[in-house]
């Protein structure tokens, strides 16, 4: 699994961080989305997947 | 059967909530929810006809369409109040009242003071206001009012430290806070209460200038400073922040408070996972899926005919996405009249959806977390010191919410 962020849909919700903290992170200037593991081991592909659907810019793309 | 028939007989929204259970969305609205009819049209106050959206999967595609706007002077944009259309076109752009680009400059000016990790750093400081403030209700009369002793107190005081507004002033800012929200307020009285609201705004920038220190305005203040941005941009935003920042939290506790004690078992579950994060963060996006309490919203005017739900809406109409109705969409959360605390709820749409949605969540999360998560394990014998049919629920607020909880222990 590889994760993949589009930064100028982002719109730092922070849901990404709720659903996964090991993987997703804020910037601490402006709040965008920040990769903290791009290729994620399998046990966290729920919580990445969760974030990915509760991301409300659809600013997250899984490319398995 | 002519047209003017079929437009005589269209259903209206909002639908009176009547019935017995005033946490429920509207029972009228319900029954149009229909999977394969997820649009259709409804009469709104001042006789226009905008489309009315039911389903969780079709409110997330048309708030992320860019072909909709937010902004309410657009052509066909449904005007949730008749003070919101007599001052449409008056309307400054801000956060709330853009589209794309320009959004998108005015919600990055705020992300950084609200970010998750952010919040969370906050925690200890919610806990501890939240632990003074049962203190005192615990020292204070038995029966009390919640409102007063707890749910307006403890958001208020965040928002207060995170912009920079003196807590001295609550009750002036709480005051009218209740009419930027009200419903049915005439249009002169919306226009003087956005008036010394901003007023007051722009007063406190002003200070911050040349006083600056750790908060939303001083970083407000800096962009005036700098020529990025004026001060009738900036105190509109800082109204808008401070009313969003405390009414809306407010609302939820009593709300959440109250539904908490009608259903006992749910409640029994929560004290007993009190100290289990996990499971107080999860029962939190429950209750606001349940209780959904920005009822009238969300709003927009299409600017481009699209295809939704077999039908074409087209540009200058309006449409209408009911955020209660998502969150009660039987096919995203099974049994939605069921209350479950342990039910998987966090793709709920209460902070609405798409790029607009609610900058301030993570800050309503925690203080919800660390209320729910202590009230009822400090006060295990809470109890309603009413009836729930006396209670008086606000249908004539853009936040729903109850205006007096009277509680006992």
């Amino acid at each position: 699994m590889k994760i993949v962020i589009d930064e100028e849909r982002c719109v730092a919700a922070g849901q990404c961080v709720s659903a996964a903290a090991k993987v997703f992170d804020q910037r601490e200037e402006d709040g965008i989305a920040v990769l903290l593991d791009e290729r994620p081991p399998a046990e966290l592909a729920p919580d990445v997947r969760q974030a990915a659907a509760v991301c409300p810019a659809l600013a997250i793309r899984i490319e398995e | 059967m002519t047209e003017t028939a079929t437009t005589e007989e269209l259903p209206e929204f909002p639908a009176p909530r009547l019935g017995k259970c005033p946490f429920a969305p509207p029972p009228g609205l319900l029954e149009l929810q229909d999977a394969d009819k997820p649009v259709r049209r409804v009469r709104i106050w001042d006789g226009t006809t905008p489309w009315l959206v039911t389903t969780h999967v079709a409110q997330r595609q048309i708030l992320s369409d860019p072909r909709l706007s937010a902004t309410i002077a657009r052509d066909g944009y449904p005007h949730t109040t008749e003070a919101m259309k007599v001052h449409a076109s008056e309307m400054q752009p801000s956060i709330n009242n853009t589209d794309g680009a320009e959004h998108t400059r005015w919600r990055r000016m705020l992300t950084s003071s609200f970010t998750r990790p952010r919040m969370q750093k906050l925690r200890p400081a919610i806990q501890q206001i939240t632990d003074d403030l049962i203190d005192k209700m615990l020292a204070g009369p038995n029966p009390t009012e919640l409102n007063e002793a707890l749910s307006l107190p403890l958001p208020s005081l965040m928002i207060c430290e995170l912009l920079g507004v003196p807590y001295d002033d609550h009750e002036f800012f709480q005051e009218h806070a209740g009419v930027t929200n009200a419903v049915f307020k005439s249009p002169e009285a919306s226009a003087a209460t956005a008036a010394t609201l901003r007023s007051y705004i722009s007063g406190l920038i002003e200070k911050k200038m040349d006083d600056p220190g750790e908060d939303v305005l001083t970083d407000l203040a800096e962009r005036v400073k700098a020529g990025d941005l004026a001060m009738e941009e900036a105190a509109p935003l800082g109204h808008i922040l401070l009313v969003a920042g405390h009414d809306t939290s407010a609302n939820m506790i009593t709300l959440g408070t109250a539904l908490l004690l009608q259903n006992p078992e749910q409640l029994a579950g929560l004290r007993e996972h009190a100290h289990d994060e996990k499971y107080v963060a999860n029962a939190v996006e429950e209750l606001l899926r349940y209780l959904t309490l920005p009822h009238l919203l969300a709003r927009r005017a299409v600017v481009e005919d699209i295809e939704l739900g077999g039908e074409t809406i087209r540009a200058g109409e309006g449409v209408i996405a009911s955020l209660p109705a998502a969150n009660w969409d039987p096919v995203a959360f099974p049994e939605p009249a069921t209350l479950d605390l342990a039910r998987a709820a966090a793709h709920h749409l209460a902070f609405g959806w798409g790029p607009h949605q609610c900058v301030g969540q993570q800050l309503a999360r925690v203080e919800l977390q660390v209320v729910f998560g202590t009230l009822f394990r400090r006060i295990p014998t809470l109890r309603l010191d009413a009836e729930l049919d006396d209670l008086k629920f606000k249908e004539d607020s853009q936040a729903y919410g109850i205006y007096e909880l009277p509680i006992a222990w």
